[in-house]
């Protein structure tokens, strides 16, 4: 089987357990939305100042979701020894990789769709203004969590911490993500152009060529029995 | 190595850094000229470059036995990684103790969230989610195996840290290498040079007795292995 095909097998493999059982995207929804509560009571920020904060909040918010979304997909092929039969498949780990970082930044991505109109309306921020740049920053900052994401929930998944392992691993090496992110969601937000952003744009392209590949390479020595 | 060769070599690195360490601080203390600006406490610089540099170092060891590990599979890279991981995280923490307390005076703040600040932080909890890993897994070759890609992609992400933060900061310019206006008085950096070979001797010492350490305990688990089978 070619890479692709295995990688597109898994993510649909994936969705439709996901789709059957809704237990990963419910817990990242309910967690997210608590969380943009949490923060709207912590900080009641003026309009003003919410348009200067919103990007940190909004990111720490999808950081924590996905660390919880990680976990439990991870913990999905953990379960049954499911794990075990993708060992077994005549593929190779790199494409068993390409698939579950697919389906985790999918997942993690339709969540944070879901969550943007909540942090939006709490506090009241004009999200939709320039659609393409929102999403292009989404989608550059989400791939880099779910790139050493995906890896990192495999890991931690052969510890005896299991899911405590994860957010100490992930939260200091996604560090360049969130603050790249952050400054450009800031710069979105206040309305600013977005050519201010060149080099917070490229650092977050070259975190995510750089990890995937090399989570790529390593994934299998993580998945050996 | 054999016992009597690594007791041999321990024993020199050991008389050597006792009498770098010696005369480094004499150095420190002594000799060196109190900086203009800043004053006395300047003098912690002497033990807070050369400590960043030891940890960054032996950060560098942690990946390149990694990857030696992965290549090879003998525990014995993994020893290496393992001691020069705690050694460079103890290092670590010292460039963060005693930063704050020069800038303090010097800044007027503890703390600034500047890029080098920011990136050893950040590498020091890297490390330490490092060594918390390998406390959680109980097999030997596994926990060798999973902390090796830890270690890589640990590595890997500092530089990148360091360009995240770059856009703020107000740490002094490179003192050495610098370009224009930088650069020691020559007292200064005489002492610093002795430092940073009495701390690299440390470092080296710590080292050793760790990577033994973790050999000696890999010998007792296979003799454990042996007698119950």
């Amino acid at each position: 089987m070619s890479a692709w095909r295995v990688a597109t097998a898994l993510l649909r493999k994936d969705l439709r357990a996901e789709w059957r059982t809704k237990d990963v995207s419910t817990a990242i929804l309910l967690f997210g939305f608590t969380i943009a509560v949490s923060f709207a009571f912590a900080f009641k920020p003026t309009p003003d100042e919410a348009r200067l904060i919103a990007g940190g909040l909004l990111w720490l918010g999808f950081l924590f979701s996905a660390v919880l979304g990680l976990n439990r997909g991870f913990a999905r092929e953990t379960a049954n020894n499911c794990l075990e039969a993708l060992r077994l498949a005549p593929a190779d780990p790199g494409s068993l990789y390409l698939g579950k970082l697919l389906s985790n930044l999918l997942l993690l991505l339709l969540a944070e769709l879901v969550l943007l109109p909540v942090f939006g309306v709490f506090f009241n921020l004009t999200l939709w203004a320039r659609p393409g740049w929102l999403l292009l920053i989404l989608l550059l900052g989400t791939w880099g969590v779910a790139a050493l994401g995906t890896l990192f929930s495999a890991v931690s998944a052969n510890t005896r911490m299991q899911e405590l392992m994860l957010p100490l691993l992930l939260l200091p090496l996604t560090v360049p993500v969130l603050v790249a992110a952050v400054d450009l969601t800031t710069l979105l937000l206040a309305g600013r152009p977005m050519s201010e952003g060149g080099l917070q744009f490229r650092l977050l392209a070259g975190f995510d060529i750089i990890f995937t590949l090399l989570c790529w390479l390593l994934f299998g020595y993580v998945l050996e029995e | 190595m054999s016992d009597s060769t690594y007791h041999r070599v321990s024993l020199a690195v050991f008389a050597a850094t006792v009498a770098l360490l010696l005369y480094a601080f004499y150095q420190v203390f002594f000799i060196v000229p109190t900086e203009v600006k800043m004053g006395v406490v300047q003098r912690i610089f002497y033990i807070h470059m050369p400590s960043a540099v030891v940890s960054f170092n032996l950060f560098f060891v942690v990946c390149i036995a990694s990857i030696g590990y992965l290549k090879t599979r003998r525990l014995a890279w993994d020893s290496v990684a393992v001691a020069a991981a705690e050694v460079g995280t103890v290092f670590c923490a010292t460039v963060l103790i005693t930063g704050p307390i020069w800038a303090k005076p010097v800044w007027g703040s503890w703390w600034a969230w500047d890029p080098r600040l920011t990136t050893t932080l950040i590498l020091f909890l890297i490390f330490v989610g490092y060594l918390m890993l390998r406390l959680y897994v109980e097999d030997r070759n596994r926990r060798a195996l999973l902390s090796a890609v830890v270690g890589i992609i640990g590595f890997a992400d500092v530089p990148i840290v360091y360009m995240a933060n770059r856009f703020r900061g107000q740490h002094p310019a490179p003192v050495l290498g610098g370009g224009e206006g930088s650069g020691l008085a020559p007292e200064m950096l005489t002492t610093l040079l002795w430092s940073l070979a009495a701390l690299h001797a440390l470092g080296l010492l710590l080292f050793l007795q760790r990577y033994r350490l973790e050999q000696m305990r890999t010998e007792v688990n296979e003799l454990y292995r042996a007698l119950r089978a």
